[in-house]
């Protein structure tokens, strides 16, 4: 198959990047462009560790070709980070409140999370657990996640509150 | 009688009675041991809480687990190399057969293959497992790469390397492999029986434990009641969410790996096969994307470094996930059989217990594995006579070996059942049956050996019991309410008989920053985060001033693996005790500095001060830094830097197969977790509503991590007990697809609500009790237990479907119906 060249809008940043048609996405972000925290987990659009944000929403990488998202917006996990890699609130929540053991699951769940966050200002618990139900997470229970995605909600709320005041 | 003080993570301490049982005078035969030997009462735990610390004890999240909430963290299959290659295994399709040819010219007729290797090509193709370190199993060696003959569908045969994965894999595709299909066995208790098609020649039993104390059948002869029982569990599958994976070259002449590995010390093994002196062969284990015992035997290694070995090149190796779930090992499904009997009153005296593990083609840990499963098979009951016989069983299935929990969290579906049933048989209360017979520090266990710290075990019953709240009302009429509990204790540390050891590496540097180097594997659960804490808490060195460095035998000091729960206590024991040695160098240099008594120096906050108060003639009661320290250090020719190696205890007797009694575990960790679940009488749907787990972990290192064991634990026991379920069909796994092997996802079962215990008395560093295996092992009996109480009769067999709830339910209708003892007709039909 005839190689081509295709330019990813990664992080905010354009790559270009020359890819068979039958290249999946996260081989593409994985491999090529030495996007680590998008991961292989199984290739099947199960487990959810090859999860980026596509436009804002959710995907599983594995299940798409780098030749269909040409120009569109690509948000890996590393994306979140600020100035001086300075954690997102969200990823600083995971990190405190113990959301993350073995880190394997770790992209997918916070950019899942994140991507809820930004739809939903304050979903329920029971909200955030149909949400995560494409990310498997085989270390912690969930349960410290939830507490995680629920402490950055309510520090966002507060933050907003205090803004309006 | 004694009182016993513990203390609440989250309130001041609270007494807790721990009378013993009562120590009844033998009601069964004189000459068979009684119920509790006439010994004076002993006292669990002592009257003292964990005293408070500085940095241990404290939820801290730092090191690694930083790096993986940004997302930059590199795992096994994350690292590239220039020229690097990429990997691919062909296996076995026929579970039983004969290799008649293997043809790899088409593979290697295409262009960019770089490396085909099969089992002429191995220096040494055999493995040789010795699990049970000599004590009795069969030795059958395993070739690296099947040549005449395969056991197991899934077996590897030929290896490929190739300038792209597909290119591997379409070479791979390409291979032809001509079988002769052979007779096989698929079932353990089938390939007991004498006609059984032979497995291995030298026979069907690789391994039969035996652990005899006092006399069961004559005490089961004089039992007031006996219950007998038999349980199942099922295949089940690892899941972690990073597949087998590494990346492999040749470095100064040493074939180097970088696996995600439990066991770097597998190096020697690998050297063996590619029969290089050991030196010529490195591991490093990258942070491991979980782990739960099925990266604790070699995964890809033997054939990334074949790869290498044979390419010269750069080699990656990532199993697929279908591939993973194909040919990885299992955890081993057991058969077991209980005859448990006890006085009116609800005393045991004699358990006899009957295992069977089915431990598939090869032998991998089942040895061990089964021995773990005979010395735990009475749980935490003092039981004066005890036959127990636990067997591995070689099949054409899946090769089974560690899994979390090991052997020990099978048999807890088997001894919480019996419990429960002892209590219903006796009309007592499920609880008071569990406290009349729970051990008690002092007290003997099946194996002869004395228990020398805290049992807790009663006081993590009353905690998770209190958790559970009110009882939920039924969400419709045709749905029950139950619920059940399960205690527990599963061994931390390796079989003593191994002798087992870790070292660790501290150096203090010139600018105050620590260094700690040992060779631990990390799963992700803290195992190197903790050693951190450890030596903060010694050296007062702030946590963001030391590096941890792990896992590399070329460079790190030999820590064992991390498995058996193990790493915390022997690893976490070496870092306290470099650090406590590297202080008790340098403490005299800062004694001399500040002008005060050695004891009164203090580490705190990357300094040393004195501890008098100013006025009292300290000679610099603003301390030095600890950078300063060390460079008087230096100048004094005192050495900041400390290898220390850690030995457990070395004063045991070995175990003597002979005779079923000797010395087995270090120490035990002692837990119970409480359900409430409803089931649906139509569907046969289960729904967990709440569930609870307190576990004694001596002293929490980092209560945040210790949670989350227990959290991860226990949902990893929910998915066994409920879900959960690699399905076999003659020795062929029915479905290879993850989508197929269901793991609880975040909305499938409820919060778990954490209690810790922390009695004081443990074997690790500062009496902590390792935590990693202890939280799967409740999760079975728990939520049999608990679907007993609600429907009135008992699963037996894991998992617990909807399909075998109904047929629960449907068994009991028609026992019901036919008038016998069964339970009445539920009102619903």
């Amino acid at each position: 198959m005839t190689p081509q060249q295709v330019t990813l809008r990664v992080n905010g940043v354009l790559r270009d990047v020359l890819v068979a048609p039958s290249d999946t996405l996260l081989d593409v972000l994985h491999d090529r462009l030495g996007l680590k925290d998008v991961r292989y987990g199984c290739g099947e659009g199960v487990c959810g560790t090859c999860t980026v944000l596509l436009d804002g929403d959710p995907v599983s990488s594995c299940l798409m070709y780098a030749v269909q998202v040409e120009e569109r917006e690509i948000v890996t996990l590393l994306g979140l980070l600020g100035e001086d890699e300075a954690l997102h609130p969200l990823q600083e929540a995971f990190l405190r409140l113990g959301g993350s053991q073995c880190g394997f699951c770790t992209p997918g769940v916070i950019l899942t999370a994140y991507s809820l966050a930004e739809r939903t200002p304050r979903p329920s618990r029971d909200q955030i657990r149909y949400e995560l139900g494409g990310s498997l997470c085989r270390c912690t229970g969930y349960t410290k996640i939830f507490d995680a995605i629920e402490s950055y909600l309510e520090d966002r709320a507060c933050i907003e509150e205090q803004a309006l005041n | 009688m004694s009182d016993t003080t513990l203390v609440s993570r989250v309130g001041a301490p609270v007494v807790v009675p721990q009378a013993p049982p009562g120590r009844e005078p033998d009601v069964t035969a004189p000459q068979v041991p009684s119920p509790r030997d006439d010994k004076p009462p002993v006292i669990d735990t002592p009257a003292s809480a964990v005293a408070p610390m500085h940095v241990v004890g404290r939820p801290l999240a730092h090191h690694d687990f930083i790096d993986k909430v940004k997302g930059s963290i590199t795992y096994a299959a994350d690292w590239e190399l220039p020229g690097m290659l990429y990997a691919r295994i062909v296996r076995a399709t026929v579970p039983s057969g004969r290799i008649v040819s293997v043809d790899t010219d088409k593979a290697r007729s295409i262009r960019g293959v770089a490396a085909i290797v099969t089992a002429e090509d191995v220096p040494s193709n055999q493995l040789v497992e010795r699990a049970s370190g000599g004590l009795g199993e069969l030795l059958v060696a395993m070739p690296v790469l099947a040549h005449d003959r395969v056991r197991f569908a899934g077996e590897p045969i030929v290896l490929i390397a190739a300038e792209t994965q597909q290119i591997a894999d379409d070479a791979a595709e390409l291979v032809q492999i001509e079988y002769e299909e052979l007779p096989g066995v698929f079932d353990p208790e089938a390939a007991l029986l004498a006609d059984a098609p032979l497995v291995h020649d030298e026979g069907n039993v690789l391994v039969s434990w035996h652990i005899q104390r006092g006399d069961a059948q004559a005490a089961l002869e004089g039992a007031d009641v006996v219950i007998e029982g038999e349980y199942r569990t099922q295949h089940v599958e690892h899941a972690y969410l990073e597949p087998e994976a590494g990346v492999g070259w040749i470095e100064n002449d040493v074939i180097t790996l970088r696996v995600s590995t439990q066991i770097i010390e597998h190096a020697t093994e690998i050297a063996e096969i590619l029969a290089l002196p050991a030196n010529k062969v490195r591991v490093i284990a990258a942070y491991m994307g979980g782990g739960f015992g099925g990266k604790e035997d070699m995964t890809v290694e033997p054939y990334l470094a074949l790869l290498v070995w044979k390419s010269r090149r750069p080699v990656r190796m990532i199993w697929n996930r279908q591939e993973s779930v194909l040919a990885s090992t299992k955890r081993h499904p057991f058969v077991m059989r209980y005859k448990t009997g006890a006085t009116k009153d609800g005393h045991i005296v004699a358990q006899d217990v009957d295992i069977i593990g089915d431990a598939g083609a090869y032998p991998f840990l089942s040895a061990r594995i089964m021995f773990a499963g005979a010395a735990l098979s009475c749980g935490p009951y003092f039981t004066p006579n005890v036959a127990v016989r636990s067997r591995a069983v070689f099949t054409n299935n899946v090769p089974t070996s560690a899994f979390r929990g090991f052997g020990a969290m099978q048999v807890t579906l088997g001894y919480e059942s019996q419990m429960d049933r002892l209590a219903e048989t006796l009309g007592m209360d499920k609880v008071e049956v569990r406290r009349r017979n729970f051990l008690h520090k002092g007290d003997l266990i099946p194996t002869g050996e004395t228990l020398d710290t805290a049992v807790a075990v009663e006081e993590t019953l009353r905690r998770a019991l209190a958790r559970l709240g009110d009882k939920s009302v039924p969400s419709g009429p045709l749905k029950r309410v139950g619920r059940g509990f399960g205690c527990n204790m599963q061994p931390y540390g390796r079989t003593i008989w191994f002798r087992d050891r870790s070292s660790a590496w501290l150096s203090l540097q010139a600018d105050g920053t620590l260094l700690i180097r040992s060779g631990v594997t990390d799963f992700g659960a803290g195992q190197a985060a903790s050693l951190c804490q450890i030596a903060a808490e010694i050296l007062g060195v702030p946590l963001e001033r030391i590096s941890v460095y792990i896992g590399d035998t070329a460079l790190t000091p030999p820590a064992g693996g991390t498995f058996a729960t193990r790493q915390l206590y022997m690893s976490g024991n070496a870092v306290m005790k470099a650090a406590l040695s590297l202080r008790e160098r340098i403490v005299p240099v800062a004694a001399d500095a500040l002008g005060c008594a050695v004891a009164d120096v203090e580490f705190e906050d990357g300094r040393v001060i004195p501890a008098t108060s100013p006025g009292e003639g300290a000679g610099n009661p603003e301390g030095i830094s600890l950078g300063e320290l060390v460079r008087l250090c230096e100048a004094r020719s005192v050495d900041p830097t400390v290898l220390f190696v850690f030995h457990a205890e070395a004063n045991h007797r070995g175990f003597d197969p002979a005779t079923g009694q000797g010395g087995s575990f270090p120490d035990y960790t002692y837990g119970t977790h409480a359900a409430e679940v409803e089931v649906d009488l139509e569907t046969g749907e289960v729904q967990v509503l709440k569930y609870a787990a307190c576990h004694d972990v001596g002293r929490a290192i980092n209560p945040l991590r210790v949670e989350g064991q227990i959290q991860g634990g226990a949902m990893q026991g929910l998915g066994y007990a409920l879900m959960e379920e690699i399905v076999l069909d003659e020795g062929r796994i029915a479905s290879s697809l993850f989508a197929n092997y269901l793991i609880p996802t975040s909305d499938d079962m409820p919060d778990v609500m954490v209690d810790i215990v922390e009695s004081g008395e443990g074997k690790g560093p500062m009496n902590a009790r390792g935590i990693g295996e202890p939280p799967i092992g409740n999760s079975a009996p728990t939520i049999a237990n608990a679907i007993a109480d609600a429907i009135g009769c008992r699963p037996t067999r894991l998992p617990i479907t909807p399909e075998r709830v109904l047929d629960l339910i449907e068994a009991a209708n028609s026992k019901a119906a036919l008038g016998s003892t069964g339970r009445p007709d539920p009102a619903w039909r």
